[in-house]
């Protein structure tokens, strides 16, 4: 592979190489994430000259490349190492899972900081959002590949390797291993649906009646918010429009949540063949699998199987012999952007932007891809369709409770003795569930990841469904020995992060948060704070612009409510602390004059 | 018609007002002459939604007046103590978010967002200063940009597109380093179709988007928030023209 990461560096080399560049990714993908992901890849960063040469090649305006290059945590202007190191920051698979700094051992190993680049362009580290290998330990990215189950005694090996720069196909393949560790499974992961028979079945009902089988089943979207999907897919049937699209959602960007890598992984074939069916149900011709940047390693095999799908006659033109009933399916890579799971926002990123969430209404069904009704479904949504089909809605129904039908898979994580896949009837207790993944002293429950609900042990017997508990598929266990706090912290960084930007509530109220808690918990906070603190959390939730902002404050309120004490406990017990610290803002000083004695600090 | 314009009301803090199919709340309520705060809303414009400033309670659900539309029967809160607290608490963190220097700054007097400041009673920044670092340029002959006051309200980028015929401006950027780009090879105002007669030259809120020379040329007590309240309705022509032509 080439390296041209002193492409600013002028010369006439670099750049015919950056305009070759783009131009083979543009024949392979015009898509422009996938075009700025091949220049990110190649010349290690995406330098002005690339911006612009990306415009030009692409014909868009200059500052909807810079926009997005700016945009996408994968993408940077600065360039990053030949070996870009990137730990997860999550509680389940982040770089502390194991109770140790891993990214701090491995900076002192390779000497190098935190979001930095060593001065000699070998190697580059930092951290990002969870990368979905909870149910692997400590993980991280290197040049995009997961590496899962890290320990002290790895990330020692791995400095060598980089030093020694071995090219990662001769790293021990053991390390990128990532198992699908499915520990109960129930109606979807049971038995899987063999090619086209979900397909044949829909042929044999037609259109009409396959809607009505999905509507009948009470199929409910199982990406968070519970939206009727019969409701959804018949919205957009009815809507006028020059094309219609189905677009599946798996950009899982949820702390704690990882069962679409799983279904990914193991059941493609049933999620293409739901697309399928929802294409075959709205009348689209064209769809989309948004795949989060964090599942690259995912993409030739999903590739392959579309690749197959095609060779028999599942997708392409006149499907399973059925005159005009055509459809495919295109994969776009997203690059860091939680936010992208938002709908509209995925819609946004589809079509080449920034992933800001649209105002509603209109709604996608009416006003999505390109302006046309869009279907947007999560991963095991598109599954649960394509059993439906073929299976009946009856057969749906008798799982689950009233008004959550069938089963939910759950991504377990954290403090328990067997984290992974569990697929469960809606209805199941907190405590059942807890008590198959050996959680042995929890103390607490995140519900449906961050933006979820944070319970204590008094509601272990409540159940996971529509109507109590509601999960996207994430359940984090913490156990007596976690520090609550801390866990509470992690959240409000990972959403001022993740904070698209775009409204006032949630760009300033994120970082607000963020700050006012790492006060908390550095000591400094006092009763006036966590006033202050629930009063901002409250209207961080209440007037954001999407769901991001709308549920970012959520472990803060749960956590006041439910554990006041892990807050009080750090409190100073004075009525007011400022923010402000007069010896830490001396620091940059005595840095620069070489001083620490007793005079270079204020008490 | 007199049964549909009966029918095609909503109701804001107990007054009854009529509205047109496609029209919003906010459009509604600015034809009533009710006045709901907003900062990145401008009539002719696309309808943003990101300040927040028009928060209502809609059938107690809260929605953005600027962005909602109105749906007969709506009943909506808006001039209520509650919601301008909660007004005040937006304005403080879009204050504290960028570095505003008010009294010594071109555009006071005559800024919208310190004019809402003054409106909603705020007496301070409240929070902490995230005194972020942001990028001036002046390479522009005739206009100046200042990032250290933008609100990110998309006016500019939207009066470009929409009324200009342009595309100068773009935002860039994700949470709190979100940031005003300009459409430039250099991404300098200087290389860009920018020119003193378009709207986008005009229609920032706050002091990013200066003319150049022509600063301080209205005396105190004659700016446009000297002599008018921000929640005067129709006051955006008057605030332009200023903008146009100061001595006016
Ligand atoms: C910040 C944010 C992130 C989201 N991330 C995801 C995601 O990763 N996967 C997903 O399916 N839905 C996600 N959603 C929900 C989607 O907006 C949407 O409701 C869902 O994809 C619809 O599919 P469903 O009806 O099958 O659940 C997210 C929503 C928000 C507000
Ligand atoms: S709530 Fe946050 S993420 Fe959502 S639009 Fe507003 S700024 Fe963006
Ligand atoms: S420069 Fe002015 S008009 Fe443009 S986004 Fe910033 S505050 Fe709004
Ligand atoms: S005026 Fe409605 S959000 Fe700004
Ligand atoms: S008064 Fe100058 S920016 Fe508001």
């Amino acid at each position: 592979m080439k390296n041209v990461s002193d492409a600013d560096s002028n010369t006439a080399g670099t750049t015919g190489l950056i305009h070759s560049i783009i131009a083979k990714a543009y024949t392979e993908s015009p898509h422009l994430l996938h075009v700025l992901y091949t220049l990110q890849q190649q010349c290690l960063h995406i330098s002005e000259e690339a911006v612009h040469k990306v415009a030009a090649h692409l014909d868009l305006p200059h500052s909807q490349v810079d926009s997005v290059v700016e945009f996408y945590s994968f993408f940077h202007k600065i360039p990053r190492g030949r070996y870009d190191i990137l730990f997860s920051n999550c509680t389940s698979c982040g770089y502390m899972a194991g109770g140790v700094d891993l990214m701090a051992i491995l900076g002192q190993r390779l000497g190098i900081v935190a979001s930095n680049t060593r001065n000699d362009g070998l190697v580059s580290m930092g951290q990002t959002s969870c990368i979905g290998m909870c149910d692997h330990g400590a993980a991280l990215l290197v040049n995009g590949m997961p590496i899962v189950n890290l320990d002290a005694a790895m990330i020692a090996r791995i400095a060598a390797l980089v030093e020694a720069e071995i090219p990662l196909e001769d790293w021990p393949s053991g390390w990128f291993q990532v198992d699908d560790n499915i520990r109960v499974s129930g109606l979807l992961l049971k038995d899987r649906l063999s090619a086209g028979t979900g397909l044949r079945a829909m042929l044999a009902l037609g259109a009409a009646d396959t809607l009505s089988k999905i509507i009948q089943s009470g199929l409910r979207g199982r990406g968070g918010a519970g939206f009727s999907t019969g409701m959804k897919w018949q919205f957009c049937r009815e809507a006028q429009g020059a094309a219609h699209y189905v677009v599946c959602n798996a950009d899982e960007g949820e702390p704690g949540t990882f069962k679409d890598r799983v279904l990914l992984h193991s059941h493609a074939d049933s999620l293409f063949e739901g697309m399928t069916v929802c294409a075959f149900a709205v009348g689209a011709k064209q769809g989309y699998l948004y795949l989060r940047g964090e599942y690259r390693y995912l993409l030739p095999h999903l590739q392959s199987v579309l690749a197959r799908r095609r060779k028999l006659g599942l997708l392409g033109v006149d499907i399973l012999g059925q005159p005009g009933f055509s459809f495919d399916i295109d994969i776009v890579v997203g690059a860091g952007a939680y936010i992208c799971g938002e709908e509209s926002a995925l819609i946004e990123s589809l079509e080449g932007k920034r992933g800001i969430p649209r105002v509603r209404p209109p709604f996608p069904v009416t006003h999505g891809y390109r302006g046309q009704p869009t279907v947007v479904n999560n991963v095991e949504t598109f599954i649960a369709a394509a059993h439906i089909v073929l299976r009946g809605s009856a057969w749906f129904r008798a799982v689950g409770t009233g008004k959550s039908a069938g089963s939910k898979i759950l991504s377990i994580s954290g403090d328990c003795a067997a984290p992974g896949i569990y697929e469960y009837p809606f209805g199941v207790t907190i405590r059942q569930v807890l008590h198959d993944c050996m959680a042995k002293d929890a103390q607490a429950v995140q519900v449906g990841g961050p933006s979820g609900t944070l319970i204590g042990s008094t509601e272990f017997d409540r159940r996971l469904s529509f109507d109590d508990l509601s999960t996207g598929g994430s359940l984090m266990v913490f156990s007596q020995a976690r520090d609550l706090l801390a866990v509470i912290v992690n959240f409000a960084h990972f959403f001022a992060h993740e904070s698209c930007g775009f409204c006032t509530p949630c760009r300033a109220g994120t970082t607000l948060l963020k700050n006012g808690l790492d006060k908390i918990a550095g000591g400094h906070g006092t009763r006036y704070d966590l006033d202050e603190m629930q009063r901002l959390a409250t209207l961080v939730k209440c007037r954001s612009h999407c769901g991001l902002g709308q549920t970012a404050a959520n472990p803060i309120l749960d956590g006041l409510q439910r554990f006041p004490q892990v807050f009080g406990q750090r409190l100073v017990h004075r009525d007011f602390e400022p923010h402000f610290d007069l010896d830490a803002a001396l620091e940059e000083a005595r840095q620069i004059s070489h001083r620490d004695d007793a005079a270079a600090h204020i008490e | 018609m007199s049964a549909d314009t009966k029918q095609n009301t909503i109701t804001i803090d107990g007054q009854e007002i009529p509205f047109l199919a496609g029209q919003t709340i906010m459009d509604a309520a600015l034809a009533a002459g009710v006045y709901i705060p907003h900062l990145c809303h401008r009539q002719g414009l696309t309808p943003h939604g990101s300040c927040k400033l028009c928060v209502v309670d809609a059938d107690n659900r809260s929605v953005s007046a600027c962005t909602m539309p109105a749906v007969a029967g709506q009943r909506i809160s808006n001039n209520t103590p509650a919601l301008n607290e909660v007004r005040k608490t937006i304005t403080q963190m879009l204050f504290i978010e960028g570095n505003h220097i008010c009294p010594s700054c071109e555009k006071c007097g005559d800024c919208t967002l310190q004019a809402m400041a003054y409106h909603l009673g705020m007496l301070d920044g409240h929070f902490p200063q995230f005194f972020q670092r942001r990028k001036v340029d002046a390479s522009h002959p005739t206009i100046m940009l200042d990032r250290d006051r933008c609100i990110l309200c998309e006016l500019c980028v939207r009066a470009s597109r929409e009324v200009d015929g342009k595309n100068v401006f773009a935002i860039a950027g994700r949470g709190i380093n979100a940031h005003l780009i300009v459409n430039s090879a250099s991404g300098k105002l200087v290389d860009s179709d920018l020119e003193t007669s378009d709207m986008a030259a005009h229609i920032c809120p706050v002091g990013a988007i200066l003319i150049k020379e022509h600063g301080y040329e209205v005396p105190i007590g004659q700016r446009t928030f000297d002599l008018h309240q921000v929640s005067e309705i129709g006051l955006e022509k008057t605030i332009l023209t200023k903008a146009r032509q100061p001595d006016e």
